[in-house]
């Protein structure tokens, strides 16, 4: 139990296998309590498997997990009373309404009706969707929808929240909008397990990201660390004449990581952990007399870290999943 | 066992209050049904022969027993949406009781059942049926009608988690429960059918359930149809609940 007080949730050796599909081939994992863990990972890397079993949906072939001290498995009926889980689907009944969606969640939670209501009621003021509390979920935009999902994961007021892909779907603005909402909730200190495709949410939302492919865990660390192991930063400079390429190379060779790398009239320079070099590299260049068309610091993206674990793209891309989903 | 019965009640509650919000659903309950009366009173009624009641008479009990055993298609249709739209996952991430998703489904089919055979009974009495028999046979056929469609709820609650979509629920549920309906006493006297349909026909549960309303409203000869039509409806809830109940623990969304 000691060990669990700092971890709301702990996973050891976690084993799943659908008939001849192994979905989970031992996943280790833990999440310190107050921090988000994001699942990163493609369509049937085993993310949403992984939270079917934390949130005690299914039981494993083989491992172990806690959550807030309890066992997934043995102690799943007092862990349902601790847990919020919203999913891929916003899990809504589409012919009520967002208070009686709400009210009833709280009701099965135990809450007396009165009580049930009321948090309905705050969890929709709080959601900015009191507006649309006497509506029925069907009327509801895709945002909406996601919002009153998770509105009634908290209806109990968990400590630690699963979320299966929370933005699946959205449009750029309810992704925001809902990233924010996530951010708060982290604020007030809850544990949140999220599973996502897109690297910018992992990016923007996780304290700590795992990458899984294919039922293992590929790699675990902040998002910097995860972009350390491909080699951080590096300055692009597009060079007004072509010609003072090998010029520009000399001049930088000094603050690169290793020898600059020129292509054409672009010049790419590891620059990884030193402050300013954009104005370091523009003072040089200048003082040397080279002309630069173009200057940017580019910072590895989590596909590129994707790429580097698994030897292919963290597919599918936005836009043809988003259609699938 | 307190949890069980205010979560039923939850849930029951819950797919009561959609009911109006779905006009498709309530159409289902209350214009087909009449419309079935009326073609079997006016179409067929004249060819059939009945010896010993009038065709409304013969009808009602039959068709009545029909009408309450499709009663649990909104479960199968209900849990297969629930299923689909991730809402069975919500539920079981629940801390409710286990049984409660479906004890409430099949609790408002009751609910709905009764509305729909008052509606009718009423519909009977307007082309020609009669009650032959006192206030309590008429309240205890009543009763059976209503346990018996309670039976079927489980069997559709079963279904509406096995098969893959609501279209396949239909499909199937129709299937296979259309022919058991109309190779029975409901319609036409078993007597009337090719040897190998009326052997069938003797033995299907809705011959025996039809009969037994016939004994409790029209004073028929009972034989042992009452009890037979109990113990047929308390062995489906036997079988199909816990069967349902374990195919809810396992059902996963997909």
């Amino acid at each position: 139990m000691s060990a669990t007080a700092e971890h709301a949730v702990s996973a050891t050796g976690l084993r799943k296998s659908y008939g001849e599909v192994r979905a989970l081939a031992g996943v280790d994992l833990t999440v310190q309590a107050g921090t988000v863990l994001g699942l990163l990972g493609p369509n049937g890397a085993g993310k949403t498997t992984i939270i079917r079993i934390l949130t005690t949906l299914l039981k494993p072939d083989g491992g172990s997990a806690t959550v807030v001290g309890l066992d997934v498995v043995r102690e799943a009926a007092a862990l349902r009373a601790r847990i919020g889980l919203a999913g891929q689907y916003a899990a809504v009944d589409e012919n009520l309404t967002g208070l009686e969606n709400l009210t009833m969640v709280g009701r099965l939670y135990g809450a007396p009706r009165r009580e049930a209501r009321r948090r309905g009621e705050e969890l929709l003021e709080r959601f900015e969707l009191s507006d649309a509390a006497s509506r029925a979920t069907k009327t509801y935009s895709g945002g909406m929808r996601r919002r009153l999902d998770l509105a009634a994961a908290l209806v109990a007021r968990p400590p630690v929240l699963f979320l299966d892909e929370p933005t699946t779907g959205l449009d750029p603005r309810s992704r925001l909008q809902l990233w924010s909402t996530i951010e708060g909730l982290v604020a007030e200190g809850t544990t949140v397990l999220l599973t996502t495709q897109y690297l910018d949410e992992a990016d923007r939302l996780a304290t700590t990201i795992a990458v899984i492919d294919q039922g293992r865990l590929l790699a675990e660390g902040t998002p910097a660390e995860l972009k350390d192991r491909v080699g951080g930063e590096r300055l692009e400079i597009r060079l007004g004449d072509p010609a003072q390429g090998e010029a520009a190379r000399a001049a930088l060779s000094g603050m690169a990581d290793e020898r600059p790398r020129l292509e054409g009239d672009l010049l790419t320079v590891g620059v990884h952990r030193r402050p300013s070099a954009i104005v370091e590299a523009v003072r040089t260049l200048d003082s040397d007399g080279v002309a630069v068309a173009d200057i940017a610091l580019r910072r590895p993206t989590l596909d590129d870290v994707f790429m580097a674990l698994t030897g292919h793209a963290a597919e599918p891309s936005g836009e043809a999943e988003r259609e699938a989903a | 066992m307190r949890r069980l019965i205010t979560d039923t009640l939850v849930i029951a509650e819950r797919n009561l209050i959609r009911l109006p919000r779905a006009p498709e659903l309530l159409l289902a309950f209350t214009v087909q049904p009449i419309m079935f009366v009326l073609l079997f009173r006016y179409v067929f009624g004249g060819a059939i022969r009945t010896p010993g009641y009038s065709y409304a008479d013969y009808l009602i009990p039959g068709i009545i027993v029909q009408n309450i055993a499709f009663g649990g298609f909104v479960t199968a249709l209900g849990l297969n949406e629930d299923l689909h739209k991730g809402l069975i996952d919500r539920f079981r991430s629940l801390p409710m009781a286990r049984a409660a998703v479906l004890a409430g489904r099949t609790l408002a089919d009751v609910v709905t059942n009764s509305l729909s055979a008052a509606i009718l009974i009423v519909t009977g009495l307007i082309i020609g049926f009669s009650f032959h028999v006192g206030v309590p046979r008429a309240v205890a056929g009543f009763g059976l009608l209503i346990l018996f469609g309670y039976s079927f709820s489980w069997v559709f609650a079963f279904l509406g988690m096995l098969v893959t979509s609501a279209e396949a629920a239909n499909s199937v549920g129709f299937i296979a429960v259309f022919p058991l309906t109309f190779i029975s006493s409901a319609f036409v006297p078993v007597g009337s059918m090719p040897a190998v349909l009326r052997a069938f026909a003797e033995v299907n549960p809705f011959t025996i359930v039809v009969n037994a309303m016939r004994s409790l409203w029209l004073g028929a000869p009972a034989h042992n149809n009452v009890w037979g039509a109990v113990a047929w409806s308390l062995a489906i809830i036997v079988v199909f609940a816990p069967l349902a109940v374990a195919r809810y623990r396992r059902a996963a969304a997909g």
